[in-house]
């Protein structure tokens, strides 16, 4: 029997089951796709956000504040990029002023740091290439930016060296409660006997919620498409850039990632399918036009992808997080949509301490907050790279081109725990295929790596969900190859 | 462990029909310190994977794949004893040209030229770059990497597929997966006319009966897992997709086909001064970049449509190369400032895109005759070229039919300038 049933392998869910591999508990965590990350985590701003622009009282607010300032530590011990590169919020017109003060305001209940509001004149010299019609800006020295991929592949590496159990393609079918307490919870790996559940299911945790408590919950998809900028640009701006906020949403805001490249978007449209990841031309144009007004020379040519994410919004927009009332042993983490990548750490306490309230386990001595450091090549010194081809000559074919990724990170990333299982699971891992050409070059030795790594064949290699195979049939007339 | 500095009288970057054509021509120049890096296993570059005929008519004067090609300047390279690496890629480079590259079995290398010679070829343009919505599933490929797939690794990449674009690997491919029991729905292109060469789409499509969609374009991508169809529309004359005018077709793979880009990452760290036309470096007559005794030749300096052409001007670059690197110079001794600073403009007037050479000087003028290549911003029929010097019209020439899909030479030559000769500027416009 488990102690805890995680469902779900995003940001929240990774981040609990890392929370709890701190305890001496019997921990797994279940998720319906072939990865880790392959949800609402996977695309979305990549901020963390400084906290004020979430309603003061509220769980956003609290989780927001408290996630914000636990960032430094745990990219810290995970080794993910993390920067505190500091915010803007544009103001464009004098009439705003007060929406500018009113988020200052916001912002001091909710106890966030540091921030100041600044004239145009200071906004233009700490970033030159905003539109010279600013008026003022909210400065947050305390917004960061992370890549929420390598962050939750660190997570999950980290909770599964630490003993959680990973089951991946287990899609929760239905969940019956244990006469005596706990639950049997039925998937598509099996079943899972578990003292207590944690719904970590993002735009699904209604669905799942719905299955055991009488108090419905309804998630709204709400989509939102970004565009992503040639790191060409890398250095036109050091902030991320909002614009004063509208009833949906943060707005469309530009920021650098910490790759290098530039963001901008999302666009918010509630939509009706949890699967509908597609763009849209009116979507992708109104992040052209809106981010214009921040950026009016924006490098409309110089663009690398535009992909779409889906928030898992709850009408009551705040997070639910908590024991359901009227299913013991079932906890919920739902409706986490922005700021919920900057709360995650902050989600992750607040449940770990009431499962450990419920389950009283002791304290693990062994546990290991830090990840083994990721070999990353383009990130080595000349000296590093030499010395690393030495130990692995891996590390002196290069594979992707854009991104300098070399075959031993790709073998590496299949490896590790928690390993990458598809051409989007290396991608995230060491952003191959990430880069101007977007895996025009290396997508067929990735292919190829994953086939030897995993010892499948390559017309069973796919690119992402487990029926996204990539090559459809052996060409005529071939002959395979003896290894 | 710090990597030792090797030197190198020419280094060409790039083992494809421009690098071993550019090392060749170099080493019959009399320069015997010359090194091929390539990245990939074998020499050939993108060659390697264009199977089908259609090569070497201009220079072997017969019809070669591009393998045949390729393996004639392989065994070349071999004879005349040229020193060649593959699987090694070249990290960074400066203009001192000083190159650092890294390999399984060289490990990390430093080596410092006396000249180089840029040949990493081109990549093509993605769905990213040009913007197509939809969903990003399986199944949407640029048209190499299936052509990859197909003819170096044995595997097909879809069953009924749709084309977007209709430059020559598209072509080619629309045709290759014909043959290999794919059906191709459609090729569809955004211009209202081919941007591929005409001899191609009458072998590739009209012969297959593949119907050619012009002044259209995907306006959606559908498919969860795999691609399910795709909806193109009309477009105006603004290239804007036209309500009303959506066609679906249902399709498991889409292969784009829409422009090639050439490759100079390593040009632009290095600080070379790049033309937003071409993309590629600036050259002056002697295919020299902006930093002296880098030189640069085939797709990475500008695109090309034959890879006879390639050859031809990546041996123009070898030679300048040697003649650069056995001057006795000490590496590093030329002044930067004086060298491009002092050459005549070459500039793209009314319907020209991309003249290369951008830079020329005086001399190549006066001695001539000087080739010059450039592509016509749309297609002309009956039209006239004019070279302007200074913007006085010193020569006409009448040309039949212009289209973008196909590279135009233009020679120019010293008696073009008896009544005036060009001080700052030599422009080439199209009187339509």
């Amino acid at each position: 029997m488990l102690d805890v049933l995680v469902i779900g392998g995003g940001v929240i869910g990774c981040s609990v089951a890392r929370e709890l591999s701190r305890w001496q508990l019997r921990v797994a965590l279940c998720e319906r796709g072939t990865d880790v990350c392959v949800g609402t985590t996977k695309a979305n701003s990549a901020i963390v956000h400084a906290g004020h622009s979430a309603k003061p009282g509220s769980l956003m607010a609290k989780h927001n504040v408290r996630g914000n300032a636990l960032y430094d530590q745990l990219c810290a011990d995970l080794d993910v990029p993390f920067r505190r590169n500091g915010s803007l919020t544009l103001c464009f017109a004098e009439a705003d002023r007060p929406k500018l003060d009113a988020l200052y305001m916001d912002g001091i209940t909710n106890g966030v740091p540091g921030m100041r509001i600044i004239e145009r004149d200071e906004v233009l010299r700490m970033e030159p290439n905003i539109n010279p019609e600013v008026v003022a800006a909210l400065h947050t020295p305390t917004g960061g930016i992370v890549c929420p991929y390598e962050l939750t592949v660190a997570l999950a590496e980290n909770a599964a060296m630490n003993g959680v159990e990973f089951h991946l393609e287990a899609a929760v079918e239905g969940l019956t409660s244990i006469a005596g307490g706990g639950w049997l919870v039925h998937t598509g790996k099996g079943d899972f006997r578990t003292r207590t559940v944690v719904n970590d299911a993002g735009l699904y945790a209604d669905v799942i919620n719905n299955m055991v408590s009488s108090k419905q919950l309804r998630i709204t998809p709400r989509r939102g498409e970004y565009w992503l900028i040639d790191k060409a640009y890398d250095s036109a701006f050091t902030a991320t850039l909002f614009q004063l906020p509208s009833a949906m949403g943060k707005g469309i805001l530009v920021t650098p990632t910490v790759d290098g490249t530039v963001l901008l978007g999302p666009t918010a449209e509630d939509i009706d399918d949890k699967e509908d990841l597609g763009t849209t031309l009116s979507g992708l144009d109104q992040v052209l036009k809106v981010a214009s007004l921040t950026w009016p020379s924006l490098p409309r040519r110089s663009m690398i992808a535009n992909f779409a994410g889906l928030r898992a919004h709850l009408s009551s927009h705040d997070f639910v997080i908590g024991e359901a009332p009227d299913a013991p042993g079932f906890f919920n983490a739902a409706g986490i949509e922005s700021p919920g990548l900057t709360a995650a750490p902050s989600i992750a306490e607040e449940l770990c301490r009431r499962l450990v309230a419920a389950l009283q386990p002791s304290a693990r001595s062994d546990f290991q907050p830090k990840r083994p450091p990721v070999q990353r090549f383009r990130e080595m010194t000349d000296a590093e790279r030499a010395a690393a081809i030495a130990r692995d000559p891996a590390f002196g074919r290069i594979v992707c081109r854009c991104e300098m990724v070399t075959e031993a990170e790709v073998r590496d990333a299949i490896r590790r725990p928690v390993g990458a299982r598809t051409v989007d699971g290396v991608k995230r891992r060491t952003r191959a295929g990430m880069g101007r050409c977007q895996g025009g070059f290396c997508m067929p030795r990735v292919l190829a790596l994953l086939s030897e790594e995993l010892g499948i064949s390559p017309l069973a290699v796919t690119k992402d969900s487990s029926a996204s195979t990539i090559l459809t049939s052996r060409l005529d007339g071939v002959k395979e190859q003896s290894k | 462990m710090t990597a030792l500095t090797t030197t190198c009288d020419v280094l060409v970057i790039g083992g494809g029909p421009a690098g071993m054509a550019a090392a060749l021509a170099a080493r019959e120049s009399g320069c015997q310190d010359v090194l091929i890096l390539e990245r990939e296993a074998e020499l050939g570059g993108i060659l390697r994977q264009c199977i089908h005929t259609g090569f070497g008519l201009h220079i072997f004067e017969e019809e070669l794949t591009g393998p045949e090609y390729a393996a004639r300047y392989v065994e070349r390279v071999k004879a005349a004893g040229i020193a060649y690496q593959c699987d090694a890629m070249v990290i960074s480079l400066s203009a001192e040209r000083v190159v650092t590259c890294v390999s399984p079995s060289h490990g990390l290398q430093r080596i410092k030229a006396r000249a180089v010679v840029l040949a990493m070829g081109c990549r093509e343009r993605t769905r990213g770059a040009i913007g197509i919505p939809g969903t990003r599933c399986a199944g949407i490929f640029s048209a190499g990497t299936a052509q990859r797939f197909v003819n170096l690794e044995g595997y097909m990449p879809g069953t009924r597929v749709v084309i977007v674009g209709s430059g020559d690997i598209g072509l080619i491919m629309a045709r290759r997966m014909t043959f290999s029991g794919a059906k191709v729905e459609a090729v569809v292109e955004l211009m209202p006319y081919s941007s591929g060469l005409t001899r191609n789409v009458v072998q590739c499509l009209q012969d297959f009966d593949i119907p050619l969609l012009l002044s259209y374009t995907v306006t959606s991508i559908r498919g969860k897992d795999r691609v399910e169809g795709v909806i193109v529309n009309k477009v105006d004359e603004n290239l804007r997709p036209i309500p009303g005018t959506e066609r679906a077709f249902t399709c498991d793979t889409l292969l784009l086909s829409v422009g090639l880009i050439p490759e100079n990452e390593l040009s632009r760290a290095a600080g070379l001064e790049l033309d937003p036309m071409t993309t590629g470096p600036i050259v002056d007559e002697s295919l020299q970049c902006s930093a002296p005794g880098i030189f640069a030749c085939g797709n990475v300096l500008h695109v090309h449509d034959l890879v006879d052409h390639v050859s031809l001007e990546a041996e123009h670059a070898g030679r300048h190369a040697a003649a650069y690197a056995m001057a006795k110079r000490d590496v590093g001794d030329v002044n930067a400032a004086t060298h491009h600073s002092s050459r005549i403009v070459v500039r793209d007037g009314q319907g020209i895109r991309g003249l290369v050479p951008q830079r020329v000087s005086a001399e190549a003028l006066r001695q001539g005759p000087l080739r010059l290549t450039f592509r016509p911003d749309r297609v002309y029929r009956d039209a006239t070229l004019l070279v302007e010097a200074d913007g006085v019209v010193v020569n006409r020439r009448k040309k039949r039919i212009m289209i973008p899909g196909e590279m135009v030479e233009l020679t120019v030559k010293p008696e073009f300038f008896v009544e005036k000769f060009p001080e700052r500027e030599l422009s080439v416009r199209v009187d339509a």
